[in-house]
């Protein structure tokens, strides 16, 4: 302590990026005490903490997407021209433009970014509220559950595409409350949530094998198609349908992120700094189930995403808290972008896009696990 | 080095604290209606983890502006008792009390803006900065449009400059050793800006020097800025030497003795709640208690037996 006491002559310590600029009717404070800038009404009344390297990388993000949509929308079989696209979204459009944007191009494309958006939401509020890399919704279970719930209604209900998501949905929300049964009297522990989900995620995967051995071979064909998430073939419907899960449930995650922020601190100090834990990491976790349950339901499981999308948008703004703005842009580009290389790149054969978020996926979950152990031995 | 340094301040500072008796005659300097009481008392409690029963009818009253120290035998339900204190475990029954209310009625934020909880371990998220962790203490004085105020950062750099860590504002709080985190986590508690302190167990996984530190940090607050600070220590020495009031716990949550260290702290008191034969003489630094364990006899060097010696 003397040291460092010592050490106060020693001028101001060299800065990162942005500083705390006080308002002129503050008593002069030292520059750099917390990261940002401060933005603040001269009463007082409104004061926001502006982090420069956040706003870089989701202006980035946004550029990104936008790149991704211009292509997405652009080029193909059909190729148009950005006027004509945007005649198109207009409507004034002529008539095989406007087809091609609006029927096949755009229910697409805006079924991927909110499907996108909302798992990467939801991995980011899992890997938060266990504080484990591996709490994503397709890891602890809840994506076999949605597919659980998808296989009954293909192959025992024979039921129909809206039928399919609807039982996609109940699997996922059944799961999650499972899974929470299984944990209950003893709180949400992450590291516990992380181990109950993963033997249940196992469990279900039987479930699903055994249910594909019972089907008929055209049942097993169409349940299989389902089983491998794809953005092929969506319409309106399906974009409509995601599009107000993650306009309801987006806006109240942000609302809660600066409480799960302290939630990552413990149990204890999040309470004694006055965060209600209980309903905080309830409310959470409701919110996060629901994301994943309906990105499954319109898609069917896409895997890498909620478990890849949080941490690398957390590592490019290097936030100490959830990120989940960066988040959810990071979720919607990437699996935007997914979609587009499998369609262009094998263009001819129609890949489903879960194919390419596995293969990644798998090569990230290696190298997630291979860092995480080093980090546990060390 | 830094602990020899310091030593003569520190020293006169808690030997002032203790001089005048028990903080209990003091009159709380809050405005509210309660003046006989203390801010912070337990009335009756049980207390329980699941199944396991750790105290049952506990009451202790916390006087105010004191430095009032928990002791006692490892699982004797100290750390617990400060738990429940703090509004973080729910009693089975009976009341804790904070400012003539039950706890359990206010909003959370609010009991964050009386009283700040220092717990036995915590989690920094991953790559933050000292001044980012010490400025999440301020988190029940702000809201959404109102994330850093002047008085935010007023109160964060105060914070930062009782516990020297202000020069540290830009390191990442990985890159620290263990002394000069738990400085930081005792910075974001002050951030917090309460006038009551509990502190669970400040000073394990530090070493000597620093736990004197942090101690004597503790003993400033209290006596010059008038924050009551309640701690649960292990040094049955440091206890004496820091407390203004001493409460000394038994196996099973019973309250054996509290009142003014010096005389609270008997050669029978410790035998009899850590089953320690010892002695009990003056500190010759600040003349409070000092425990010192007796010799077991039988390893006392004796004249003639050497049993292990060669016998040829």
């Amino acid at each position: 302590m003397t040291a460092v006491r010592e050490a106060k002559s020693s001028g101001p310590p060299p800065g990162s990026e942005g500083g705390s600029r006080s308002d002129a009717t503050s008593a002069p404070a030292p520059s750099r005490v917390v990261s940002g800038r401060v933005v603040r009404t001269p009463s007082g009344a409104v004061s926001l903490l502006v982090r420069g390297r956040t706003v870089a990388v989701t202006a980035a993000l946004l550029v990104a997407l936008l790149a991704v949509a211009g292509i997405t929308l652009t080029t193909g079989d059909f190729d148009l021209t950005v006027g004509e696209v945007l005649q198109a979204l207009t409507g004034n459009g002529s008539g095989i433009a406007d087809f091609v944007v609006n029927t096949l191009r755009m229910p697409r494309l805006l079924t991927a970014l909110c499907v996108g958006a909302a798992l990467a939401v939801s991995g980011a509020i899992l890997q938060s509220v266990t504080g484990n890399p591996l709490g994503s919704p397709d890891i602890i279970g809840f994506t076999n559950g949605s597919a659980v719930g998808a296989l009954v209604v293909i192959v025992v209900l024979h039921g129909s595409m809206t039928q399919i998501a609807l039982g996609a949905l109940a699997g996922g929300l059944a799961t999650a409350l499972a899974v929470h049964l299984l944990m209950l009297g003893r709180g949400i522990q992450g590291f516990r949530l992380v181990v109950v989900g993963i033997g249940v995620s196992a469990l279900l995967l039987a479930v699903n094998s055994y249910l594909i051995t019972r089907a008929t071979f055209q049942e097993a064909l169409e349940a299989q198609a389902w089983l491998i998430g794809s953005l092929g073939n969506r319409l309106w419907t399906h974009a409509t349908a995601i599009g107000i899960a993650v306009a309801v449930l987006l806006p109240l995650a942000f609302l809660l992120s600066r409480r799960l922020s302290m939630v990552e601190m413990g149990d204890t100090t999040a309470m004694a700094l006055g965060v209600d834990v209980a309903r905080t990491r309830t409310l959470l976790l409701v919110i996060s189930v629901a994301l994943a349950a309906f990105a499954t339901a319109v898609t069917g499981p896409i895997w890498f995403i909620a478990l890849a999308a949080p941490q690398v948008a957390r590592k490019l703004t290097r936030s100490s808290g959830p990120a989940l703005l960066p988040s959810a842009l990071m979720g919607a580009v990437m699996l935007a972008l997914s979609d587009l290389a499998v369609q262009r790149l094998f263009a001819p054969a129609l890949l489903p896009v879960g194919t390419a978020t596995g293969c990644v996926g798998g090569l990230y979950l290696i190298w997630l696990l291979v860092t995480e152990s080093r980090k546990s031995r060390a | 080095m830094t602990a020899t340094a310091k030593r003569p301040t520190s020293g006169s500072t808690s030997g002032q604290a203790t001089g005048p008796g028990t903080g209990t005659a003091t009159v709380p300097e809050t405005g509210s209606a309660n003046p006989p009481a203390s801010r912070l008392r337990a009335e009756n409690l049980t207390l329980s983890y699941d199944q396991r029963t750790v105290a049952t009818g506990l009451g202790v009253e916390i006087p105010d502006r004191s430095f009032t120290v928990i002791i006692g035998p490892n699982a004797c339900g100290k750390s617990t008792l400060l738990t429940a204190l703090a509004r973080m475990l729910k009693p089975r029954a009976g009341q804790v009390h904070l400012d003539g209310r039950a706890i359990g009625s206010y909003r959370s934020r609010e009991v964050a803006r009386r009283l700040g909880l220092l717990p036995q371990s915590s989690t920094a998220p991953g790559g933050i900065t000292v001044g980012d962790l010490v400025a999440r203490g301020r988190y029940p004085h702000q809201g959404m449009l109102k994330q850093w105020s002047a008085d935010d950062e007023a109160a964060v750099v105060e914070a930062m400059r009782q516990t020297g860590v202000l020069e540290l504002a830009d390191r990442p709080v990985d890159d620290l050793s263990g002394g000069q985190r738990q400085r930081v986590w005792l910075s974001m508690v002050l951030a917090q800006q309460t006038s009551i302190l509990l502190l669970d167990e400040p000073t394990t996984f530090l070493d000597i020097a620093h736990q004197v530190e942090v101690l004597d940090l503790c003993a400033e607050l209290h006596a010059r800025r008038g924050h009551t600070v309640v701690a649960v220590l292990h040094d049955l020495n440091q206890a004496c030497r820091y407390a203004t009031h001493l409460i000394v716990m038994r196996p099973g949550g019973v309250i054996a003795a509290e009142g003014d260290p010096s005389t609270v702290m008997t050669a029978e008191l410790v035998e009899d709640v850590f089953g320690l034969p010892c002695r009990i003489i003056d500190d010759p630094e600040t003349g409070t208690p000092l425990m010192v364990p007796a010799a077991p006899k039988r390893y006392a060097p004796t004249t003639g037996a050497t049993a292990l010696a060669p016998t040829t």
